[in-house]
C-alpha cells in the first residue's frame, strides 16, 4: 500500500480484497502496537527528554549530564556498579558452570534434588539475601568472623547477595547449554585418544560456548540493574540503581534521576545488544540425528561433584533458612525463642497484611492479563497475515523491555503517566499502573516463551482454516490456545512470581492504598524493623512456593488428560 | 459448463519477491474434473503457484478465473477449494471426527447432518472406525487420509494437494497414489497436485504441467510429456534421456560424430549445432553381425544402426542399463536399457560388441540454444 502511495501513478498490482477477517487481524495488530507504544516506548521517551530539561521543563541540552559528571559522589557510582557487576558475574558464572556440569555430565546421585534446591532463590525477592547476610555477617551476625573484620555493608554484601539471587538464572541457561551435546563427538574424541582435559577444551566448552556467553550477559544485566540487594546491604557503597532512588525519592530531583537512569540504561542496552549479536551467530550444533550424551561413572569426578553441589546447595539453603529462622525468633540474638510475633505486620509501618493482599492481587492480575495480552500479541506477530511492517515493529518493541532496568521503567512511568496532560493520568497511583508496569517490565521473556511455543505448531493451521471458511479467531480458540497450554501456564507462573518479588519498577509507583509486600520488606528494613522485613520476605517465598506446587499438580493433571494427543 | 470455458483459468500470472521472480507470466487452463500435476524441481515455483490459486499468496500480476468468476483478489476464505498440505496440518488436540467436521461446525448445519457427513467422508477415505482417535494415534498414511477427508468435507469445487505423499514411506505412497486417483475419479473433483516426484505425476495426472525457474516448460498428458518432451530440461527431468551433441543435417536427419542418422521432424536450420536425445529403453540391441546381409536379426532402419561396445553394465532389477561406446561417437557414451530376456538371449556382457539401432521415430532433436 505504501509503495503505491509513494509512487504516484504507479500501476498497483492485484491485492487481496479485505474481508472482515483481515480487518479484525489488522485491528488486533494495531491495538497490540498501540499497547506497546504506550506501555514501553512513550514512557521511555518521556524519561529521555526529562534528562535534557531543567526543573521548569525547559530544554537545557546536556547541562544535567555535565552536572552529573562534575559531581564525583554521583559519577563514582558508575565504576562501583561496573565493579560489583563484573565481580559477581565472574563468581556466579564459574559456580553455575561447575554446578550445571555436575548435574548434566557426571553420575553423581540426587541430581533432581540439587537441581530443585538451586532454583530456590527465584522464589525470593532480591531483598531477602541482603537481610539474611546481615543476620549472618552483620554486627551481631553469627558468622561475622569469617569476614576478618571487613563490614558486610557495601561491596562484599552486594556481591554476595547478587550472587545468591542470580545463581538460578545462570544455572538454567548453563544446564540447557550443557545438556545439548552430541555423544558422537565424545566417541570420536575417545577414538582419537584425546585426553579428558583436551576433550573438555575441544568438545565440551565450544559446545556450551553460546550458553556461557548468554549467561554472562544475563547475570551482568541482572546485577547492574538490581535495586533490592544494594538497597538493603549496600551501606555507603552507592550504585546506579540506588542513586536513582535517592535522587527521586530522597531529593525529589527528577531530572538527575533521569540522567542516572540513562547511565544505567546504557550498559543494560549494550549487554543486550552484544548478546543478541552473539546469539545470531550461533548455528545449530545439534542435528536431528545427534545422539544424546550419557555420562559414564567416574568415581573421583562423581564424588567431587557431589561434594561441590552439597556445599553449594547447603549455602543456598542456609541463606534462605537464616531468613526463615530470623523471622520466627523473638529477639535476635538475645531471645531465640520461636514465635509468630514478627508476622503481626499490622503494628508495623509498610502496609501490614494489606500489602501482602495487594501483592497477591497484583501478581494474579499480572499473570492473567499479562499472559492473555502477551500471548495474543505473540500470536498476531507470529501467525498474522498482512501488515508485515506492523508485525516487524511490534516484534522489535516486544524485545525492548528486556534491556530496560526496572528502576528506569518505573521512573519513566512517573514522567509519562503523572503528567496532567496525559489522558491516562487517571491510572496513576492505582493498582492499574502497577499491573501495566509489571506486565511491561517482564514482557520480553514471556513473549519469547509464547513465540517459541507458536513456532512449534504447524504453520498451515491458519491456511487450512481459511480454506474451510473458519475465521482465524475460532482456530485460535479451538486449536492454538489448547495446543500452547503448557507455555501459557509457564508464562503465567513466571509473571506471577516476578510480580510478587519485584521491587524496582513498582517502588516508584505504589501509593498508600496500593502498598506491596516487596516494598513493605524494603520499608520495614529501612525503618530498622529487620525481623518483620524477613518475615514479609518469607511470606513472599511461601506464596511463590505454593503457586509453584499448584502449578506442578495442575500441569500434571492436564498432562494426563491431554496425553492422548500430545506426543511424548 | 460450456466446452469453451475451462473450470480454472490462469492468465499472465506472475509473482516476484523483491528482485526474485518466482513465477513469470503463467497461463494455464484446467478443465472440470481434471487431475493436473505441477511437476518440477524444488524452487521452480510450483508451490507458489498452488498457493496463489488458493489465495494464500497474492500474485504480483495476472488474473485467475474459477467457474467463470474472477477470484484474483479474493481472500482464501471466499474462494472455493479444499487443501491438503505436506504436513497434513491436522489439529492435534481434536479427534479425527472433529478435524473432519471443523469446517462444517462453522456453517451452522445440524449436528446430525454433520456427523452423518463425517461418517460418510471417513468411509470414503477408508477409515470408517477411527473417528474418536487423535491424529497422533494414527499412522502417517491414515493421517493423510484424514487430511483428505477434511479437505473434501465442504464439497469444494477444487482440490489442492501440496506434495501430499512426500512424507510417507515408499510402500504406503504407492498404495495411496492409487487410492487418491480413484477417489478423485469417483468424485470428479477438479484437482491440482504439486509434486517433485515424476513417478507420482506420471501415474496420477491426466495432465502434467512441467515447471522450471518460474515458467511452464510443457503441458501435456503423461505419455506426451514422456515421449515428446519439448526441451532438454523436460526430457532430463522425466525419465532418463541420452543427450548427445550433434549437427543438423536436413529436415529429418542429423550428423552424430561420423554417423548420419534419420530422426523425428524438426524445424532447426540445417548445419546448426543441436542435441540428439533418445531414451535408453528405445535403443534396440542386435547381434554383432546383424548388419551383414542375410543375418537372422532384422533391422528396421539399417541407416540408424551402428556397432558399439558394452563398457559397463548395471543390474537394475527388471533390466540392465548398459553404457555403450562407439568409435563414431568419440568421447560420449550412450546409455541403453536391455531387458533381462535380451541380455540372456544375446549373451550381453561387459566388453562385448554388438549392433544397436536408434529407431528414427524415437530420436528427438533439440536446438542447443534451448539448454
Amino acid at each position: 500500500m505504501t509503495d503505491a502511495a509513494l509512487t504516484p501513478g504507479a500501476t498497483s498490482g492485484p491485492r487481496a480484497r479485505f474481508d472482515s477477517e483481515a480487518w479484525v487481524m489488522r485491528g488486533g495488530i494495531a491495538i497490540a502496537g498501540i499497547f506497546l507504544i504506550v506501555a514501553v516506548i512513550l514512557p521511555l521517551y518521556a524519561m529521555l527528554s526529562k534528562s535534557f530539561e531543567d526543573k521548569d521543563g525547559a530544554f537545557v541540552g546536556l547541562t544535567n549530564y555535565a552536572t552529573y559528571f562534575d559531581t564525583p559522589s554521583l559519577s563514582y557510582s558508575i565504576s562501583n556498579s561496573l565493579t560489583v557487576s563484573i565481580v559477581a558475574t565472574v563468581i556466579v558464572i564459574s559456580l553455575a558452570f561447575a554446578y550445571a556440569y555436575a548435574i548434566t555430565r557426571t553420575c553423581m546421585p540426587f541430581k533432581g534434588f540439587f537441581r530443585l534446591v538451586a532454583l530456590v532463590p527465584i522464589l525470593a525477592p532480591s531483598l531477602l539475601p541482603g537481610i539474611s547476610f546481615i543476620y549472618m555477617f552483620g554486627k551481631k551476625g553469627f558468622m561475622r568472623d569469617l569476614l576478618l573484620g571487613e563490614p558486610i555493608y557495601g561491596f562484599i554484601g552486594i556481591v554476595l547477595g547478587s550472587s545468591f539471587w542470580t545463581f538460578p538464572h545462570a544455572l538454567l541457561i548453563m544446564i540447557t547449554a550443557l545438556s545439548l551435546s552430541d555423544a558422537r563427538l565424545y566417541e570420536a574424541a575417545e577414538a582419537l585418544r584425546a585426553s579428558r582435559l583436551r576433550t573438555f577444551f575441544t568438545v565440551t566448552l565450544p559446545g556450551a560456548k553460546y550458553g556461557v556467553i548468554s549467561a554472562i550477559f544475563v547475570v551482568f544485566t541482572l546485577v547492574i540493574t538490581d535495586f533490592g540487594v544494594p538497597k538493603v546491604i549496600g551501606g555507603q557503597y552507592s550504585v546506579l540503581a540506588t542513586d536513582i532512588y535517592k535522587q527521586v525519592i530522597g531529593q525529589q530531583n527528577f531530572q538527575m534521576g533521569a540522567v542516572v537512569s540513562v547511565m544505567l540504561l546504557i550498559p543494560a542496552v549494550l549487554a543486550f545488544g552484544v548478546d543478541r549479536l552473539v546469539q545470531r551467530r550461533q548455528v545449530a550444533l545439534l542435528s536431528a540425528r545427534a545422539v544424546p550424551y550419557e555420562p559414564k561413572p567416574a568415581r573421583g569426578r562423581d564424588i567431587g561433584a557431589l561434594v561441590f553441589c552439597t556445599v553449594m546447595a547447603g549455602m543456598l539453603l542456609l541463606v534462605l533458612g537464616v531468613a526463615a529462622y530470623a523471622s520466627l525468633v523473638k529477639f535476635w540474638p538475645y531471645n531465640l525463642e520461636l514465635g509468630l510475633t514478627h508476622y503481626n505486620f499490622e503494628i508495623m509501618d509498610g502496609g501490614g497484611w494489606g500489602a501482602w493482599f495487594n501483592s497477591m492481587k497484583l501478581a494474579a492480575l499480572t499473570a492473567l492479563i499479562g499472559t492473555t495480552m502477551i500471548f495474543t500479541v505473540a500470536y498476531l506477530v507470529e501467525k498474522g497475515q498482512g501488515a508485515r511492517f506492523g508485525r516487524v515493529v511490534i516484534q522489535a518493541m516486544a524485545m525492548v523491555p528486556l534491556a530496560v532496568p526496572g528502576m528506569v521503567l518505573g521512573l519513566a512511568y512517573i514522567f509519562f503517566f503523572n503528567n496532567p496532560s496525559n489522558p491516562l493520568n487517571g491510572i496513576y497511583a492505582t493498582l492499574a499502573i502497577l499491573v501495566l508496569s509489571t506486565v511491561a517490565h517482564f514482557y520480553t521473556v514471556a513473549h519469547l516463551t509464547a513465540v517459541t511455543a507458536l513456532k512449534q505448531i504447524d504453520g498451515e493451521f491458519e491456511s487450512v482454516s481459511s480454506s474451510l471458511k473458519v475465521p482465524f479467531w475460532i482456530t485460535f480458540r479451538r486449536v492454538t490456545v489448547p495446543v500452547c497450554q503448557p507455555a501459557l501456564f509457564s508464562m503465567a507462573v513466571y509473571l506471577f512470581m516476578n510480580a510478587m518479588t519485584t521491587v524496582s519498577a513498582v517502588v516508584f509507583l505504589y501509593s498508600p492504598d496500593t502498598n506491596l509486600a516487596s516494598v513493605a520488606v524494603m520499608n520495614m528494613d529501612d525503618a530498622g524493623d529487620i525481623a518483620p522485613a524477613a518475615a514479609m520476605a518469607m511470606m513472599i517465598v511461601y506464596t511463590n512456593l505454593t503457586v509453584v506446587l499448584i502449578y506442578g499438580v495442575v500441569s500434571r493433571v492436564v498432562e494426563k488428560r491431554t496425553q492422548a494427543w500430545r506426543r511424548r | 459448463m460450456s466446452a469453451s470455458a475451462p473450470y480454472l483459468r490462469l492468465q499472465g500470472v506472475s509473482k516476484s519477491f523483491g528482485s526474485f521472480t518466482a513465477l513469470q507470466d503463467i497461463a494455464l487452463d484446467v478443465n472440470e474434473g481434471e487431475f493436473v500435476c505441477f511437476l518440477g524441481p524444488s524452487g521452480c515455483g510450483k508451490t507458489t503457484l498452488l498457493r496463489i490459486i488458493a489465495g494464500l499468496e497474492i500474485q504480483s500480476a495476472g488474473q485467475i478465473t474459477q467457474a467463470e468468476v474472477d477470484i484474483s483478489n479474493l481472500p482464501p476464505s471466499q474462494r472455493d477449494f479444499g487443501i491438503v498440505f505436506q504436513s497434513y496440518a491436522l489439529f492435534p488436540n481434536l479427534t479425527v471426527n472433529k478435524n473432519v467436521a471443523y469446517g462444517l461446525d462453522n456453517t451452522g448445519s445440524a449436528r446430525e447432518a454433520t456427523s452423518n457427513r463425517v461418517e460418510e467422508l471417513l468411509a470414503l477415505v477408508g477409515l470408517p472406525d477411527q473417528g474418536d482417535k487423535y491424529p497422533a494415534q494414527l499412522s502417517g498414511g491414515q493421517q493423510q487420509r484424514v487430511a483428505l477427508a477434511r479437505a473434501l468435507a465442504m464439497s469444494p469445487g477444487l482440490l489442492l494437494l501440496d506434495e501430499p505423499l512426500s512424507a510417507l514411506d515408499a510402500k504406503v505412497r504407492g498404495h495411496l497414489r492409487h487410492e487418491i486417483k480413484s477417489l478423485q475419479r469417483r468424485l470428479g473433483v477438479t484437482t491440482i497436485m504439486v509434486t517433485h516426484d515424476q513417478e507420482e505425476a506420471l501415474t496420477m495426472a491426466d495432465r502434467i504441467v512441467v515447471m522450471d525457474h518460474g515458467v511452464v516448460e510443457q503441458v501435456g498428458s503423461p505419455l506426451e510429456i514422456y515421449r515428446e518432451p519439448v526441451s532438454p530440461f523436460v526430457a532430463n527431468f522425466i525419465g532418463t534421456m541420452n543427450q548427445l551433441p550433434c549437427e543438423v543435417n536436413g529436415a529429418g536427419g542429423v550428423k552424430l560424430g561420423a554417423l548420419s542418422l534419420a530422426c523425428q521432424d524438426h524445424k532447426i536450420q540445417s548445419g546448426a549445432p543441436a542435441i540428439l536425445a533418445i531414451r535408453p529403453e528405445d535403443v534396440i540391441p542386435h547381434g554383432a553381425g546383424a548388419r551383414s546381409p542375410g543375418a537372422p536379426d532384422v533391422i528396421e532402419s539399417p541407416g540408424n544402426a551402428f556397432d558399439a561396445r558394452i563398457e559397463d553394465m548395471e543390474f537394475l532389477g527388471s533390466f540392465f542399463r548398459a553404457e555403450l561406446s562407439c568409435e563414431a561417437l568419440g568421447e560420449s557414451h550412450l546409455l541403453a536399457d536391455f531387458s533381462i530376456n535380451a541380455v540372456r538371449r544375446m549373451g550381453l556382457e561387459t566388453g562385448k560388441d554388438l549392433t544397436v539401432e536408434l529407431p528414427a521415430d524415437r530420436v528427438r532433436i533439440f536446438s542447443s540454444g534451448a539448454v
